[in-house]
């Protein structure tokens, strides 16, 4: 395609040519050649655009990426240790009304996930009533039987949360995945705005955009609220970031947080534990530690408590913890929440706690564990998309209809093997969204990342990372596996002319300069 | 500040200053080279080598295998790029304790080195651009100092930062003139207005503009080279940024804003570090010629170790159970 064609197909051509898109829900088209309200502005934009300036600028935002080192490590690949996130021009729309509806329900589900974890490490009445199958609990791999009887500060585990949304053809949104234990991404969405604003200002003409940059004061306020209750300082606690290391994958993210948040980046060979007190080596001598967000898995927090091989821990951590001098956000085995298996429990678990209806969806899926679901899942592999519970970032998994013979076989047995290990969903089409693919807009599957702060008050940050699957027809999303991303616009109305703006979410967003909080849904869970 | 953080800067700074001086002597040399006879040659790299604290090889030194060993290889710890990759990794480590502005730059300036290597642009002969190369590793150097010196809050961190890079440039000055004497057999008893003999006098001024000091020399001096007033300069000039005497001022100060910063209560490093400023304030450089003026420089060097060593116990890695029991 010549380059003068760039800007009609978005325009004018039908922007599904493909027959694998066909199914999916289209973000920017309702019909042929008709754009979303939402989305019209946008089409005008590009519509106006040189396709030259469209190359230019993306070719400024990458080199924006190098030279400011947003990049990321992919593992087992020996030349390539850092490289730079695929970041993609042209934005990802939500308009007003449909993310008021994702608002209330992740805060609905964070809620609820909360009140769950407490339970299970405290009495277990959601195992005591049947609700979810005990067997389910007990044999989860992240599931910490150190944490029993343990209280946390005002009983959240789950502070900081990613969960990941798809949008199904029928236009609705679903969960596809909690992640509860270590989400990461959220530097990428800050960057990807950022840069977008600088390499490309025409774009956010027309459009009332919510801005997103408050995200790590949010992050800091939220990590304050937890302070341990052993505090000397109860009101002004020292937080840190507790960082693997320069060589993990997001490494590049706790730089940036800890510098936004104006804390410390530490490793765990600059924490050490003295009578169950945390502290860190200063120049200054030890001092005192009292909120850890912490960006190491649990296995690798003690070695005296969990991994007895790990470096990057701090040995005592587990038992200052216990004694209730230090605060770790997430809470350690947070992970049993969003084991892919409990997943399909979720939605009773909403019911359960907070006698509601759950407001969003979750995605249909099949347990391995029993006898009836599987058989149907092995019957129908090629349509599947297999996945083992605890993994996450798109390792181990079998997308069917891209699958060899080879790799089904090779599930089949592992799935005979370990049920309860692996999960199955029907392959889903990821909705789809423009995207600048080698100077030219072509579609691409995505999904949607938000990120939920829990503390004193709920946050969510207006706004979110978009992943984009570049490979043609993928629908894996993942940066480890090829995945890139875009900025996610958030308006403060339904459409990109800044009409039917309803005042009802202006109250709800309530971004008043001051406070710099985001939007405020509604009080913390438990507290 | 955590102490890993404060010995990644130090290290960050020391390495960066290494890789200016390197390149800047380097630089020097080549121009040199280029108004002497060949037979000068091979001793010419040899003091190179030395002056840079490069063990030499044995045997004759062939100059293209050597300079790349200055410049491109990896496993000369402290070739130019292996000191601005190792600069860089440590800057990386603690990226969240410097502006960003002070990351982009290193982070350039790392990714055009690597980018001219041989092995990147293997159809261009590195030697014929050799002189626009070592000048972009010395402005790079420089803008990043500047950026350092506009951008960061001058805290602890910034002190750090100036301590590596003071302690590192008093080291290398004093090794490079050490080397130089040698070469040029100083006697003890030269007269202060002595002018050099024409047969040193490249010597004299190479010395001078390895020390970026030519014009600053001149200045004071004029452009007439007198050995004894040029050592002067380079040794005792408390103005000159490339005096020995100027860096050990800046070590001085950083380590008593850092002692006041921190509260420590142990001295070493601020008592080594003042006694040696001391030393140089009340020298003569007749003194220090009649004393042995390799000696004076090798003193000098021995002090610098003993003040990275006492920072390095003091404020890097100290013994966590003493201070936490007191």
């Amino acid at each position: 395609m010549s380059a003068s064609a760039v800007p009609s197909r978005v325009g004018t051509l039908p922007p599904l040519p493909d027959e694998q898109y066909g199914k999916a829900y289209d973000e920017m088209f309702s019909a042929h050649d008709v754009a979303r309200p939402h989305y019209q502005a946008l089409q005008r934009t590009l519509l106006r655009l040189d396709p030259e300036d469209l190359r230019r600028s993306q070719q400024a935002a990458d080199l924006t990426f190098l030279q400011e080192g947003i990049t990321f490590t992919v593992y087992g690949s020996k030349e390539g240790t850092e490289r730079i996130f695929p970041n993609d021009l042209i934005p990802r729309i939500i308009p007003a009304h449909e993310w008021a509806q994702i608002e209330r329900g992740l805060t609905q589900r964070l809620t609820a996930l909360n009140l769950f974890l407490r339970d299970i490490y405290h009495e277990g009445r959601i195992l005591t009533e049947g609700v979810v199958p005990r067997e389910l609990i007990y044999s989860c791999k992240h599931f910490r039987r150190e944490m029993r009887g343990l209280n946390v500060p005002r009983d959240i585990y789950v502070s900081i949360c990613g969960t990941d949304l798809v949008r199904l053809p029928d236009g609705a949104f679903a969960v596809l995945e909690d992640n509860l234990r270590v989400p990461s991404g959220v530097s990428y969405m800050l960057a990807n705005r950022k840069v977008l604003k600088r390499v490309f200002p025409s774009m956010f003409q027309d459009y009332g955009v919510w801005p997103i940059d408050h995200y790590p004061q949010a992050l800091l306020a939220t990590l304050r609220s937890l302070a341990p209750e052993n505090s000397p300082y109860p009101q002004d606690p020292t937080t840190v970031l507790l960082t693997p290391g320069v060589s993990n994958s997001a490494y590049f993210e706790h730089t940036f947080l800890a510098q936004q948040m104006g804390v410390e980046l530490v490793e765990g060979r600059d924490l050490l534990v003295h009578d169950n007190v945390v502290y860190m080596r200063t120049t200054a001598g030890p001092r005192r530690v009292d909120v850890i967000y912490r960006r190491v898995d649990d296995d690798f927090l003690d070695p005296l408590c969990f991994r007895r091989d790990s470096i990057l821990g701090v040995p005592g951590l587990f038992n200052a913890y216990r004694a209730g001098n230090v605060t770790l956000a997430n809470a350690i085995g947070t992970g049993v929440a969003d084991d892919k298996a409990v997943y399909a429990y979720v939605p009773e678990i909403i019911r359960f706690y907070l006698k509601e209806d759950p407001i969003l969806q979750n995605v249909q899926t099949f347990l391995m564990s029993d006898d009836k679901q599987r058989d149907h899942v092995l019957a129908n592999l090629p349509q599947m998309v297999v996945k083992a519970v605890g993994e996450s970032g798109g390792y181990g998994m079998l997308i069917g209809p891209h699958s060899s013979q080879q790799q089904r076989d090779d599930f089949r047995a592992r799935i005979l093997a370990e049920p309860r290990n692996y999960i199955a969903q029907p392959t889903l089409a990821l909705s789809c969204a423009p995207c600048l693919i080698d100077g030219e807009v072509e579609s691409r599957h995505i999904d949607l990342r938000p990120y939920i702060l829990m503390g004193e008050k709920v946050t969510l940050v207006p706004g979110g990372l978009t992943r984009v699957a570049l490979r043609k027809g993928s629908l894996v999303v993942n940066s480890s596996q090829g995945g890139g991303s875009k900025d996610t616009w958030v308006l403060r109305a339904d459409d990109g002319d800044g009409r039917a703006l309803k005042p009802a979410d202006v109250a709800v967003k309530g971004l008043n300069g001051k406070s710099g909080a985001g939007s405020v849904a509604t009080s913390g869970a438990g507290s | 500040m955590l102490s890993r953080v404060a010995d990644s800067l130090y290290w960050m700074s020391r390495y960066l200053e290494r890789a200016e001086h390197t390149a800047r002597l380097l630089d020097v040399e080549l121009q040199l080279w280029l108004d002497q006879s060949p037979e000068a040659g091979a001793g010419r790299w040899r003091f190179l080598l030395e002056a840079l604290r490069t063990p030499a090889a044995q045997g004759p030194i062939d100059p293209t295998v050597l300079v790349d060993s200055l410049v491109f290889s990896r496993r000369n710890s402290s070739s130019i790029v292996s000191c601005i990759a190792t600069a860089r990794e440590n800057l990386r480590h603690v990226r969240e304790q410097c502006s960003s502005e002070m990351w982009e730059q290193l982070n350039r300036l790392y990714l055009d080195v690597m980018d001219s290597r041989p092995e990147a642009r293997p159809e261009q002969s590195w030697m014929l651009k050799s002189h626009g190369f070592l000048r972009s590793v010395q402005e790079g150097a420089h803008l990043f100092q500047g950026i350092t010196d506009g951008t960061m809050s001058h805290g602890e961190g910034w002190q750090h930062i100036q301590l590596g890079r003071y302690v590192e440039r008093a080291d290398t000055l004093a090794c490079l003139m050490e080397t130089h004497f040698k070469r040029t057999n100083m006697s003890a008893d030269l007269a202060v207005d002595q002018v050099v003999e024409s047969s040193e006098y490249l010597e004299w001024v190479g010395l001078l503009r390895a020390c970026v000091a030519f014009e600053a020399y001149c200045k004071a001096h004029t452009a007439a080279i007198r050995p004894l007033r040029v050592a002067d300069f380079l040794v005792l000039n408390p103005e000159f940024p490339h005096s020995i005497r100027f860096a050990v001022d800046r070590i001085n100060a950083a380590l008593h804003i850092v002692g006041d910063l921190t509260e420590r209560k142990a001295k070493t490093p601020t008592r080594i570090a003042g006694r040696l400023r001391a030393q140089l304030s009340f020298s003569s450089i007749e003194e220090i010629m009649q004393g042995g003026a390799r000696a004076y420089l090798e003193n000098i060097r021995s002090e610098c170790a003993q003040i990275h060593a006492a920072i390095h116990q003091v404020y890097f890695d100290y013994a966590i159970e003493g201070e936490l029991a007191s």
